[in-house]
C-alpha cells in the first residue's frame, strides 16, 4: 500500500505509470543510503561551497528598508550561486546521487531554463550526457537560457504539446524517463512529483534556510518575524521555510502567480484557484476544472507558470503553518524594477514575486519587525521579456 | 451481466481501444459497435485527458481532437448508455487516476457501472496507490485492471497476485504508439505472471500488425491495440467506421489462428 514516508498528510505519494516503479524505489534506496554517508555529505558541502559558492550572503537592504519605512528587509542572495539560482543546490545533490547509482545521463524539465541551465552546468561538470525538455514557448520566452544549456553541450528538445509551457515538459520528461530508465536519471527540478521527490527536493533546498539561521542569528542574534519567497513547485520556498517550520513564530509566506489576476483564467495561483488532484505522480492542488482536465495556467514567470504546487506545500497551507498569496504579473514586473533601482540588484521575474510581498508587507509592520526575502535568481535572463511588457523592443 | 473475464471465454482475445469523443462522441459509438460485430472481445475506452503522460504522440492527438470539442465525462457516460452491442462484449474505461478523482471515486465507478462499464485500467495509479480508486470499484461491482512493465521484475508476483480481471502487460519501455519490437524479455514477464496469477494475460503498448498480434498470442491470451486504431480514426475522422472494422477484423483473424 502507499508508502507513507511519502506523504504529507494526505498529499504527495507515486502516481506513476508501474513502468517507472521500480525505478522510484531504486532512487529512495539510494538516497536513503547515500544522505547521512559521511563521504557523499562532505563531496556534496565541497561541490555547495568550492563550486557553487555557498554560503550564499544574506544582505540587509538598506535602501528598501528605508523607502518602505517599516520592517527590516533582508534578501537571501540565492542569485549569486553559480548559474544564477537556487536550482544548483538540488541538482548538485541530484547529480551526485545519479553517479553514485552508476547513471551515465540525466534529463530534465525545465520553465524559466534555470533548472535545465543547473542541470547541464552539473552534467557537464561531473561528465553526465544531459538532455533538458523546455516547451516551445517558453524556448522563446528564455532564448538566451536555451542558448546556455546548448553552450554547456546539452541537448534542448523542444516541446510543442499542450501549452509549449513547464506543465507539458514535464509530461515529455516523463514520457522520456519510461523510455530509456537503465541509464538515465530524472533530475526533477521542484518539490514536485512522485515520491522520493519532493522529500529529496527538500531535503537538498533546505541548505538556504540553515543557512538564513545562521546568518540572522550572527546578525540580529534573533530569528527573523517573515519569511517570504515565490512558489511555482516550491522548491526555494521550502528551502527557505524547512528549517524554520518548528518555529512558530516565524511565519511562512509563499507568493503565487496571479498572472493577470485571480479573477481571470489567465492566472498560475493554485492555491487560490485549485483544487485537490492527483497529477505528476503527486496528490496535490491544482488548477484544473471538474472534470480533472488540468488547466492551461498563465504567468509572465516561465518558472513559476505551473498548474500544481508541491505536496508539502499543500500540506502547510491546510494546517495553516504556512499562506500563500496571489502576486499578479504587474506587481511582479513593478518590484522586478524597484529592486533593480533601489538595491542594484535586477531580480528573477520569479524571486519578484517575492519581492512584490515584501513591498506590501513591510510598510504594515513596525521597525523592530525582520523580513527574510528569498531572492531566489538573478534576473538577466528576463530582461528582454520586461522590455516586451514594457512595450520596449530590443534588438541585440 | 457482462464481466471482463467474459473475454476470454471464446480463446485468445483482441482488445481494440479508441479515444471517446474523437472525432465526435456519435462516432465514438458507432466505432465501438463496429469493433465488436468485427470480433473484437473486449472495448477499451480511453477517456480523453488534457495531459496524458503515458500516452505517445497518436493518442496524445486524439485527447486534443477529443478535449477541444469540450467532451465531458457526463456526457461520455451519456453516450456509453446508448451503445448497442450486436453481442454481449466487456466494455473497460482507460481513464487516468485525477478525472476520476476530481469527480469523486464513487459518482465515478457508479456512474460507469450503470452504463454498462465492468472495468477501469488507470496507467497512473500503480499498487501502492490503489487504495485511491479500489474501495469504489469494489462497491460498484467495477473490476480494476493491474498493469505490469518490462520493468516490473520482482514486483510480479506482488502485482498479479491481486490483479482482478485481466493482468494488462505493457509490451515495452516508453509510451503507447505503434513500435517494430517489444522488450526482449517480454515472453518472460508473460511466463512469471501466468505462474502468480490465474488469471489472463493481455499485452498491450506498440502492437499494430497483424503478425505481430499472432507473435505476442503465441504465449499471451489477449492482444491490446490503441495507437494503430486511434490512427485510422485520425485520417478518416467520421468515416473512419469501415476502415477500423475491417482492421479490427484483420487483427481478430491473426489471433484466433493462435488459439
Amino acid at each position: 500500500m502507499t508508502n507513507p514516508e511519502g506523504r504529507f498528510g494526505i498529499y504527495g505519494g507515486q502516481y506513476v505509470t508501474e513502468t517507472l516503479m521500480n525505478a522510484l524505489i531504486e532512487l529512495e534506496a539510494a538516497y536513503k543510503k547515500y544522505k547521512n554517508d559521511p563521504q557523499f555529505v562532505a563531496e556534496l558541502n565541497d561541490l555547495y561551497k568550492n563550486y557553487a559558492g555557498r554560503p550564499s550572503l544574506l544582505y540587509y537592504a538598506a535602501n528598501m528598508t528605508e523607502d518602505l519605512g517599516g520592517a527590516k528587509i533582508y534578501l537571501k542572495r540565492e542569485d549569486l550561486n553559480h548559474t544564477g539560482a537556487h536550482k544548483i543546490n538540488n541538482v548538485l545533490g541530484q547529480c551526485l546521487l545519479a553517479k553514485r547509482m552508476g547513471k551515465t545521463r540525466v534529463i530534465a524539465e525545465t520553465g524559466a531554463g534555470q533548472h535545465g541551465v543547473a542541470t547541464a552546468t552539473v552534467a557537464a561538470l561531473m561528465g553526465l550526457k544531459c538532455e533538458i525538455f523546455m516547451g516551445e514557448k517558453d524556448m522563446e520566452r528564455q532564448a538566451l537560457n536555451v542558448y546556455r544549456m546548448k553552450l554547456l553541450g546539452a541537448d534542448v528538445r523542444c516541446v510543442k504539446s499542450g501549452t509549449g509551457t513547464l506543465k507539458d515538459a514535464v509530461n515529455e520528461t516523463m514520457r522520456e524517463w519510461t523510455n530509456r530508465i537503465a541509464d538515465t536519471h530524472y533530475v526533477l527540478g521542484s518539490v514536485m512529483g512522485p515520491h522520493p521527490f519532493p522529500t529529496l527536493v527538500r531535503d537538498f533546498q533546505s541548505v538556504i534556510g540553515k543557512e538564513v539561521r545562521q546568518q540572522m542569528m550572527a546578525k540580529e542574534g534573533r530569528l527573523p518575524d517573515y519569511l517570504i519567497a515565490c512558489v511555482g513547485g516550491g522548491s526555494n520556498a521550502i528551502g527557505l521555510f524547512y528549517d524554520f517550520v518548528k518555529d512558530e513564530q516565524v511565519k511562512l509566506i509563499g507568493c503565487e502567480a496571479a498572472g493577470e489576476g485571480v479573477d481571470t483564467p489567465r492566472t498560475a495561483a493554485t492555491i487560490a484557484t485549485g483544487t485537490v488532484g492527483i497529477f505528476h505522480g503527486m496528490k496535490s492542488y491544482f488548477c484544473q476544472n471538474k472534470d480533472g482536465q488540468i488547466a492551461p495556467v498563465y504567468s509572465i514567470s516561465a518558472g513559476l507558470d505551473y498548474p500544481g504546487i508541491g505536496p508539502e506545500h499543500a500540506l502547510l497551507h491546510d494546517i495553516g503553518r504556512a499562506q500563500y498569496v496571489p502576486i499578479t504579473d504587474e506587481e511582479a514586473v513593478n518590484a522586478f524594477e524597484y529592486l533593480s533601482r533601489k538595491e542594484g540588484i535586477i531580480p528573477a521575474i520569479e524571486s519578484a514575486h517575492a519581492v512584490a510581498y515584501a513591498m506590501k508587507l513591510a510598510p504594515t509592520l513596525p521597525k523592530d519587525k525582520i523580513v527574510v526575502v528569498n531572492l531566489s535568481g538573478r534576473g538577466d535572463k528576463d530582461v528582454a521579456a520586461i522590455a516586451r511588457y514594457r512595450g520596449v523592443d530590443l534588438h541585440d | 451481466m457482462t464481466d471482463v473475464a467474459d473475454a476470454f471465454k471464446h480463446g485468445k482475445a483482441f482488445i481494440p481501444f479508441v479515444t471517446a469523443g474523437d472525432p465526435d462522441l456519435e462516432t465514438t459509438k458507432k466505432l465501438v459497435e463496429a469493433m465488436v460485430a468485427a470480433g473484437a472481445d473486449l472495448i477499451e475506452l480511453g477517456i480523453p485527458f488534457s495531459d496524458p503522460i503515458a500516452e505517445g504522440p497518436v493518442i496524445q492527438a486524439a485527447d486534443v481532437r477529443a478535449l477541444s470539442n469540450h467532451v465531458t465525462l457526463d456526457e461520455i457516460f451519456a453516450m456509453v448508455k446508448t451503445i448497442e452491442l450486436p453481442r454481449p462484449v466487456p466494455l473497460v474505461m482507460m481513464t487516468y487516476v485525477n478525472p476520476v478523482f476530481v469527480y469523486g471515486a464513487e459518482k465515478f465507478t457508479k456512474k460507469a457501472k450503470e452504463c454498462g462499464i465492468c472495468g477501469l485500467i488507470v496507467p497512473d495509479e500503480p499498487y501502492e496507490e490503489k487504495a485511491e480508486l479500489q474501495p469504489a470499484c469494489r462497491k460498484a461491482g467495477l473490476k480494476l485492471v493491474s498493469m505490469i512493465a518490462p520493468t516490473s521484475g520482482g514486483r510480479i508476483r506482488m502485482i498479479a497476485g491481486e490483479a482482478e480481471g485481466f493482468v494488462y502487460c505493457v509490451s515495452s519501455l516508453g509510451v503507447t504508439g505503434v513500435r517494430t519490437s517489444f522488450s526482449n524479455n517480454l515472453p518472460d514477464v508473460v511466463t512469471a505472471i501466468k505462474q502468480a496469477t490465474k488469471i489472463p494475460v493481455a499485452v498491450g503498448f506498440g502492437v499494430s500488425t497483424p503478425e505481430q498480434a499472432r507473435a505476442i498470442a503465441k504465449f499471451a491470451d489477449g492482444v491490446i491495440v490503441g495507437s494503430a486504431i486511434v490512427k485510422l480514426v485520425a485520417a478518416h475522422g467520421r468515416d473512419s467506421v469501415p476502415y477500423v472494422s475491417d482492421y479490427v477484423k484483420s487483427m481478430k483473424d491473426a489471433v484466433r489462428s493462435e488459439d
